[in-house]
């Protein structure tokens, strides 16, 4: 039993940021300002005022949302024009999305690979998204929305070689964690670790589009960030430069409520992280996550404002992590099952999408069961493939560290190796059987 | 005559003035200027050893330098004329930083956001690791990013993106990313009074970071074209230029768009009894030493035994720390059987200390003495005592002989 979540205020929440932020209700009225100081449009007053909000009387910022948990258009919402073909491939990706996480969450658990994140509860946030990008947007990543890559065709091939770091792993040939992905070809830059690096990044990336007559006015660079990501000086650069300099970069923050065990309270005193966005100047909105149509409608604006002012654009979207940070986490350590048990039940954004569907008549029982079927099978046969390939050729290790030509320290340090492997390879036990591991068993090495 | 004199005295010049003028921000070290590093004419110019024009048609170097000019050029000035050629010759090519619009604080960018537009040259806000990290994005899609950071000082919020975002970039993506075109340059090194932090030279922190690329030129025709090397490597490098270096080291550079090859150390000097290895301003330090060594003045000839004068000490001049050119060096040791190698970063954790690692590997049998360090204490650089502090010629000197006499 769905129980609808009403709120009353509809309107879409988007802040522009101004040079001469708007006065709120404590503050006299411009007519009894006494001018400005040079070179500024800020009015002079006379009544020592502080403020700490973006919205008049301390209130938040409200949250944009089109259809409620009931899959039903809120009164006055403008539902965005897809058609039915649009609204079954961004239900179909979003279904896939825990299908797949499913999968290889419990893979790690059994030890076939070494770790995990999944994006349970997130899939509106990030498939909505997706969905209103243009497929050669140039997508900079934190980790949790290897959604985008999906809807784009990256396939689960691709995924499982670079989960299980195969010799066909075309992200990175065995080279990072597994959901490190990354792929040229789909405009999704190579995730990383670190968190936020990928922010002013962005900006440089959002730049270079501008330079290219190709490209400008017709591409942004969009960065992903959890809420707890945005702490991070990078955001600040990022946003910063995105605004200044400026480049067309839309940021999209994935607040889903926790950092690994830390919650949002004891992340921000602020009003999350679209309070920031008027602090650059720039356009703000804050969404409703879980409502994919939401998502889709205010990532397109966002995009839109970017092209056309070629600036920075936050987009803020509120969700909520159902599943553990990842692999190596057990959220229950801090925080109730009860809690998740609930949000699971009472907000969820695949349910919810799909009462919007199958009140238009484009989705059915049958075809969800046929979906989920089909789904399974094809990410159990992309495992069964990537199960019994070998990790990449032993000398890889060595590779691309540089550009041009290989330094003596690695050329040397190759060769040591080699020495090794040929003198211990067959008397040292974790090396007999790791050789195995790898395609050629290390005699790549000896060439 | 009186109205002569009288328009003299009007015209404010003081004759014979004892007026004291500070020294220039940057620093100023006029030793440098009777340096035989420094090519003073045009013919000496385009001698110089290993310079590659880029429009090279000529096989024979002798033909090669008939029709090219040379202008004189101090540091930054060389440092200018290679980003103007990168520029105009790469419409990827953009500069930033911060203050690089008005010229920068020590010239470098002079006239360069007037000439290609502020969409190619232009400030960013005071945010090294946003320098950094929109350099990467830059890059990683493929455009040439030169970016400044305006003390080496303040490289250190950069840290995450050199380190683990731009240095790697290339090997976690197996090739399908790299931010090859990716450049910072920085000022370096002391100038006599620039304290904790105008004065640092933090190579060895970075050396540790594979696939990144350490550049370090001593003068301005080896700025010039390392610079362009750099910049044109398909590798993420730092190019460190010492700031005591950019008003003090001046030559005739030639115009035209030529490099000097990185991973190669060049010898300054040839001997047989005893190598040196050293970059950036200790260079200058060294030849001053040597100088001494053969011809001690007065005062220090105690000091140095007669036996001793007429040692001959090759001088190398490392030029690219990572990757430094090991056989260069190795056969040198292995000719002289002795190692000083000068850096005015501190000792622990320098680069000396990686060089000393590495020779005594290579030579050990061929070693009469063991590798000495000739470096900045294990302290932050300190103000007042900058004298002492720095490896300066007597110190360089001192080594030397005990190196010898071991």
């Amino acid at each position: 039993m769905i129980r609808t979540l009403r709120l009353r205020a509809t309107f879409p929440a988007v802040v522009r940021g101004h040079r001469a932020m708007g006065t709120t209700a404590q503050l006299p009225s411009p007519e009894h300002a006494h001018g400005h100081l040079p070179s500024s449009t800020s009015p002079i007053i006379s009544k020592l005022h502080f403020f700490n909000s973006v919205m008049e009387g301390g209130k938040q910022i409200p949250t944009y949302r089109v259809i409620d948990g009931a899959g039903q258009p809120l009164e006055g919402a403008a539902v965005p024009d897809i058609d039915e073909a649009l609204a079954r491939r961004i239900y179909e990706n979003m279904v896939q999305l825990p299908i797949l996480d499913d999968i290889l969450y419990n893979l790690q658990r059994q030890g076939r690979i070494v770790f995990y994140m999944t994006a349970y509860g997130e899939e509106a946030a990030i498939i909505g998204s997706a969905a209103a990008l243009a497929p050669d947007d140039e997508v900079l990543a934190q980790y949790r929305e290897s959604g985008v890559l999906l809807w784009r065709g990256f396939g689960y091939d691709n995924v499982m070689n670079q989960c299980f770091g195969t010799h066909l792993d075309v992200c990175g040939k065995g080279k990072q964690m597994p959901v490190h992905y990354g792929s040229r070809e789909f405009h999704y830059h190579t995730i990383s670790s670190p968190l936020a690096t990928q922010i002013p990044q962005a900006a440089g990336v959002g730049y270079a589009l501008k330079r290219d007559p190709a490209r400008l006015g017709k591409n942004c660079a969009v960065v992903y960030f959890g809420e707890g990501a945005a702490s991070e000086g990078d955001f600040h650069a990022g946003m910063l430069l995105a605004s200044t300099i400026p480049s067309p970069t839309m940021f999209i923050a994935r607040n889903n409520g926790f950092a690994i065990s830390t919650p949002s309270s004891e992340q921000y005193y602020g009003d999350g992280i679209a309070a920031r966005g008027p602090g650059y100047g720039i356009h703000t909105v804050r969404v409703d996550g879980n409502d994919v149509l939401a998502v889709y409608s205010a990532v397109k604006e966002a995009r839109r404002l970017c092209l056309e002012e070629g600036r920075a654009v936050l987009v803020e979207t509120m969700t909520y992590r159902v599943g553990h940070h990842s692999t190596s986490d057990d959220s229950f350590a801090y925080r109730p099952r009860k809690e998740v048990e609930d949000r699971k039940r009472l907000d969820n954004p695949i349910v919810r999408f799909r009462l919007f569907l199958e009140s238009r008549g484009w989705w059915s029982k049958d075809e969800e069961e046929a979906l989920t079927k089909r789904v399974k099978q094809e990410v159990l046969a992309a495992y069964k493939k990537a199960e019994t390939l070998p990790k990449p050729e032993l000398k890889e290790m060595f590779t691309e560290v540089y550009g041009g030509e290989e330094p003596w320290n690695l050329r040397e340090q190759r060769e040591e190796l080699a020495r090794l492997v040929k003198k211990y390879g067959d008397a040292w036990e974790p090396w007999k059987s790791e050789l195995k591991k790898h395609k050629g068993g290390g005699k790549d090495l000896l060439e | 005559m009186l109205k002569t004199l009288a328009r003299i005295h009007r015209s404010g010049r003081r004759w014979q003035s004892t007026e004291v003028h500070p020294a220039p921000a940057g620093g100023h070290l006029p030793s440098i200027a009777t340096s035989t590093f420094l090519k003073p004419t045009r013919d000496l110019a385009l001698r110089t050893a290993g310079l590659r024009y880029v429009d090279q048609t000529e096989q024979d170097p002798a033909r090669e330098m008939v029709g090219r000019e040379t202008r004189k050029m101090n540091m930054y000035q060389a440092v200018r004329d290679a980003l103007s050629i990168a520029l105009t010759k790469d419409d990827t090519a953009v500069v930033f930083g911060e203050d690089v619009a008005f010229g920068g604080v020590f010239r470098c960018t002079m006239g360069l956001a007037e000439e290609f537009g502020r969409e190619r040259v232009f400030n960013t806000p005071l945010t090294e690791q946003g320098i950094a990290g929109f350099g990467v994005g830059l890059a990683s899609m493929g455009h040439t990013a030169i970016a400044e950071i305006q003390f080496a000082d303040y490289i250190f919020p950069a840290f995450d993106q050199i380190v683990n975002e731009a240095a790697k970039f290339r090997f976690r993506s197996s090739g399908n990313f790299d931010v090859g075109k990716l450049t910072f340059r920085t000022p370096s090194m002391a100038v006599g009074h620039g304290g904790h932090y105008h004065s640092q030279s933090p190579e060895g922190f970075f050396m540790g970071a594979a696939g990144l690329k350490l550049v370090i030129p001593r003068s301005p025709i080896q700025a010039k074209g390392l610079l362009l090397s750099s910049i044109r490597d398909p590798n993420p490098v730092i190019f460190m230029e010492p700031k005591v270096l950019y008003r003090s080291s001046v030559e005739q550079v030639p115009m035209d768009d030529y490099e000097i090859p990185l991973g190669k150390a060049e010898t300054l000097i040839r001997g047989d009894d005893l190598t040196i290895v050293s970059w950036g301003t200790p260079i200058y330090h060294c030849e001053t030493a040597l100088k001494m060594l053969s011809h001690p003045p007065p005062s220090l000839a105690p000091h140095v035994p007669e036996s001793l004068r007429s040692a001959k000490a090759e001088l190398i001049d490392l030029r690219t720390i990572m990757p430094w050119d090991v056989e260069t060096i190795a056969e040198s040791v292995n000719r002289t059987g002795r190692l000083v190698v000068v850096h005015e970063a501190g000792r622990i954790g320098g680069v000396g200390a990686e060089i000393g690692a590495e020779i005594q590997k290579r030579c050990f049998l061929k070693l009469n003495a063991p590798v000495r360090l000739v470096t900045g204490w294990d302290t932050p650089v300190p103000m007042q005592y900058e004298k002492f502090y720095m490896p300066d010629p007597i110190r360089v000197l001192d080594a030397v002989v005990e190196t010898l006499t071991y």
